[in-house]
């Protein structure tokens, strides 16, 4: 005899030191659902489910697991009794091969007890092709992409023989295409009866793949509701306990062939990845770089602040050959640069809040060399308050901080250098959709004031509502640009999939 | 509180093994001088004071530059080498006036940082094969100078006053080296944008050179100071022993240098240094030294209790990985 549910967590109590991370919740997960669990950043999803999968030892409450109480001490004991985990934040290994990563600490041996690499690989090549991947699984898995990466995490919570898939932010490194990848792998692991906790920011994603929908606020459970019965608001106000709106770019009017120009960077090849692309920045614009993953987008940005060369090329700043020959000279021209990866590429885990917040400001910040404490809180304080930065205080380390903040965080570093030029990769990844309206109009507040914007989003529907003009990419060259009412999902759409003869639609901006 | 609706409760107390780690550097003293009080007798004399201070002079001044190379992500083996250098140097310089002496024996120690610095900062290679190169570099350096003799100051009278003099009564020189150095690190560390970019380069690299930090000469400037350090350090051995042997001195100092730091809690993967942490490491690691001479316990076991106690330090230091 089945229950109707798998997972039933019940009075769940979470503190850590100086945080109350979950207080007496609820959440039960039936046989063969896919489960939404939703609320702002810091709200306690990540930390629900790591007490679920034994990282966090709960201080109350009981976990019944396929009837049975369970309390894992450990991410392999939750593995054994079928719970299947892809964290937030990646943990893989870098240098490892793909096929290792995937099989890590549950390697198949051969009869005389040795690892059987064989199989591993041929498994592995076979799980990744069919979720419609296919690389090299013998490369080490830091030469792929964030989103491949992502895909390979998935990979592996599928070959471990589960009956809950714990998904937490799974797509939020992901673009359109291999979302609609990932739901079919979710589609046919839920025809297997098997259940799954999604965790998205993106509330689309939740009405498309979801059932029910779990909502946390504060550390405490806001409500429970079956899809059919919720709309957005509904579902926003539950999160955020209250309504919002998106800002608008009004679109139309802008006069790009009058606008001054800040940077432009001419025939640019670098590697593979580029190949003779051309862009040009206007002094308070947002422009927006779409295309699909792979199509050299990070690149350039990476060229443009210096922190690789060009293999050919030229950038020019302010009309003059601009000296770019490290992230220091761009930053002293007057760059900031919001990277794609914020573990890998832009915090430092043991530091506090408040030294990964100013550590670019620093040399602002000192006076023959010492660091003037009082001037340091008053920027780290007001950046806390404006961008609503959920932390104790900002001396906690910064590894503490669910992945919005830790995403506040990092937008925080660049706009308090009051930049000319702020380059935002994946500017929104993993924030709340209250704080992304508060993200995204604090972007538009930049262009007023004249800062000028280059911004990456994996999701379309931001580069629309925020841009003065898109440029499309596809292998590293220009398809075309989109600007004023051409700016919609299908022009974009069209353009990256009919790449040249879209050229004709869009003006050559560079060879004006 | 205007850091949004958080419920930042904060739990009146933290968990005992939290305290625990922070405060391990201060339990362990603690319970050593408990020890001590017990089973040593004479222990608490005022002679005791000024025995640790004399002792502990080389460990603490190499451990503080070995605390700032570790926050980097590196390590610094070369030290004890670099010591013997120092000593060289001046019994060597000492008939050209005491300063020239000193500051003869800290520029050469300072190349021999800016040596490693650059090949582990510039060129990445690996900083534990750089500094054993080092070490055995500078350590046949040191031979060479003096061809393989000991060398005697004794009749320098005012440069042996250095390690073997005292000030306002009792109190020995070597306090003096020990307050400037720790003040100038715990300074750096803690008060300057220097200090926060030695943690930012040992934390990430990769994130550090993208904040428009030049990691390379961050990299740099701590194993400079580092070496630096360790040449006060050979300085004020030299002037105690009152002979200058470029074959033996400083031998296994390095390891004394990285276990205060181990035992201070600061952590052998970089990003973090604490200054006051080594200082007390470093007291640790001396006082076990004489806990076990003063109780007639053979040499050979102090070994074996400071390793114990290394392992025992890093052990109850080490994260819980989250
Ligand atoms: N190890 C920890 N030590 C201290 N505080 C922590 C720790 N882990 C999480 N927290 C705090 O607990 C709260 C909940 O964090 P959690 O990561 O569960 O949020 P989340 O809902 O997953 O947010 P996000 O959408 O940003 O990922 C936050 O305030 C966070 O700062
Ligand atoms: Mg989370």
């Amino acid at each position: 005899m089945q229950q109707e549910y798998l997972l039933e967590m019940r009075g769940i109590d979470k503190a850590f030191t100086g945080v109350k991370a979950l207080t007496k919740v609820d959440f039960s997960v039936k046989r063969g659902e896919v489960h939404a669990l939703m609320g702002e950043n810091g709200a306690g999803k990540s930390t629900l489910i790591k007490v679920l999968t034994g990282i966090y030892h709960k201080d109350a409450g009981t976990i019944i697991f396929d009837g049975q109480e369970i309390a894992p001490k450990t991410a392999l004991a939750a593995q054994a009794l079928g719970i299947s985990t892809i964290y937030q934040e990646l943990n893989l290994v870098p240098f490892q091969t793909v096929y290792e990563n995937i099989y890590m600490g549950r390697e198949p041996r051969t009869k005389v007890g040795t690892i059987d690499r064989r199989r591993m690989i041929r498994d592995a090549r076979q799980v990744l092709e069919g979720m419609g991947i296919a690389i090299d699984v013998q490369e080490p898995l830091r030469r792929y992409s964030t989103a491949i990466q992502q895909m390979v995490a998935i990979a592996r919570a599928l070959t471990i023989n589960a009956k809950l898939v714990v998904m937490d932010e799974p797509t939020s490194s992901l673009d359109a295409k291999e979302v609609q990848v990932l739901f079919d792998v979710i589609r046919r692991l839920k025809a297997q009866g098997i259940a799954i906790i999604f965790i998205s920011h993106r509330l689309s994603e939740i009405f498309e793949i979801c059932e029910r929908v779990t909502v946390l606020r504060n550390g405490e459970l806001a409500g429970v509701f079956d899809i059919e019965e919720l709309d957005t608001q509904t579902l926003v106000n539950s999160m955020l306990g209250r309504s919002f709106t998106n800002a608008q770019r009004s679109k139309g009017g802008y006069a790009y062939d009058e606008a001054e120009e800040l940077a432009r960077l001419e025939g640019i090849s670098w590697n593979v990845r580029l190949n003779g692309i051309g862009v040009d920045i206007k002094k308070g614009e947002i422009l927006g770089l779409a295309g699909l993953l792979g199509s050299g987008r990070t690149e350039l940005c990476n060229i443009l602040f210096g922190s690789e060369p060009p293999d050919d090329g030229s950038i020019f700043w302010l009309d003059q050959p601009g000296d770019i020959r490290n992230p220091r000279d761009a930053i002293r021209l007057g760059m900031g640069y919001c990277t794609e990866d914020r573990k890998v590429e832009g915090l430092f885990l043991h530091l506090s809040v408040k030294d990964n917040l100013t550590m670019a400001m620093l040399p602002q910040l000192t006076k023959k060399g010492v660091v003037q404490k009082k001037k340091q809180d008053a920027i780290v304080q007001q950046y806390i308050d404006r961008l609503k930065i959920k932390t104790p205080s900002s001396e906690q380390l910064v590894r503490y901080l669910s992945g919005g903040n830790q995403q506040k965080v990092l937008l925080a570093r660049w706009m308090c250098m009051n930049p000319k030029l702020i380059i935002l990769d994946e500017p929104t990844r993993g924030i709340d959709v209250g704080a992304k309206a508060e993200i995204e109009a604090l972007i538009q507040e930049f262009s007023a004031n004249g800062i000028s914007v280059l911004m990456i989003s994996s999701e379309m529907e931001e580069l629309v509502r925020n841009c003065d003009r898109i440029v499309v990419m596809r292998d590293g060259k220009k398809l075309g640009e989109l600007t004023d009412e051409r700016i919609t999902m299908d022009d974009i759409m069209d353009t990256i999939s009919h790449g040249a003869s879209a050229i004709l639609l869009a003006k050559e901006g560079e060879q004006a | 509180m205007s850091t949004g609706p958080v419920n930042p409760v904060s739990l009146e107390r933290p968990p005992l093994s939290d305290t625990l780690r922070k405060q391990s550097p201060v339990i362990m003293l603690g319970t050593l001088l408990l020890i001590n009080a017990i089973f040593t007798n004479n222990f608490f004399t005022i002679d005791i004071v000024w025995l640790i201070i004399i002792q502990c002079a080389t460990i603490i001044l190499t451990g503080m530059g070995q605390t700032m190379v570790i926050a980097t992500g590196g390590i610094d083996i070369s030290i004890g080498s670099q010591m013997a250098l120092a000593a060289v140097v001046c019994a060597n310089m000492l008939p050209y006036g005491i300063l020239p002496a000193i500051i003869a024996a800290i520029i050469a120690c300072a190349v021999m940082g800016l040596i490693s610095g650059f090949m582990v900062g510039k060129l990445h290679v690996s900083p534990m094969v750089v500094t054993l190169s080092m070490l055995l570099f500078a350590r046949g350096v040191a031979q060479v100078i003096n061809d393989g003799r000991i060398l005697y100051i004794d009749q320098y009278k005012n440069f042996e006053f250095l390690g073997q003099g005292k000030i306002l009564g009792e109190l020995p020189m070597q306090i003096i080296p020990i307050v400037l150095v720790v003040a100038l690190v715990y300074f750096i560390i803690e008060k300057t944008a220097w200090g926060r970019r030695i943690q930012a380069v040992g934390d990430n690299p990769t994130a550090a050179r993208l904040t428009g930090i030049n990691a390379t000469g961050t990299v740099i400037s701590a194993y400079v100071l580092s070496a630096m350090f360790a040449a006060m350090a050979g300085l004020v051995l030299v002037s105690k022993v009152g002979a200058a042997d470029g074959s033996n001195m400083g031998r296994l100092a390095e390891l004394d240098a990285i276990a205060a730091v181990a035992v201070g809690g600061t952590s052998m993967a970089g990003g973090r240094a604490k200054v006051m942490g080594t200082l007390l490491g470093a007291i640790v690691m001396q006082l076990i030294t004489i806990t076990v001479v003063m109780n007639n316990i053979q040499y050979e076991y102090a070994q074996i209790l400071k390793s114990a106690i290394i392992i025992f330090a890093v052990f109850i230091q080490r994260e819980s990985r989250a």
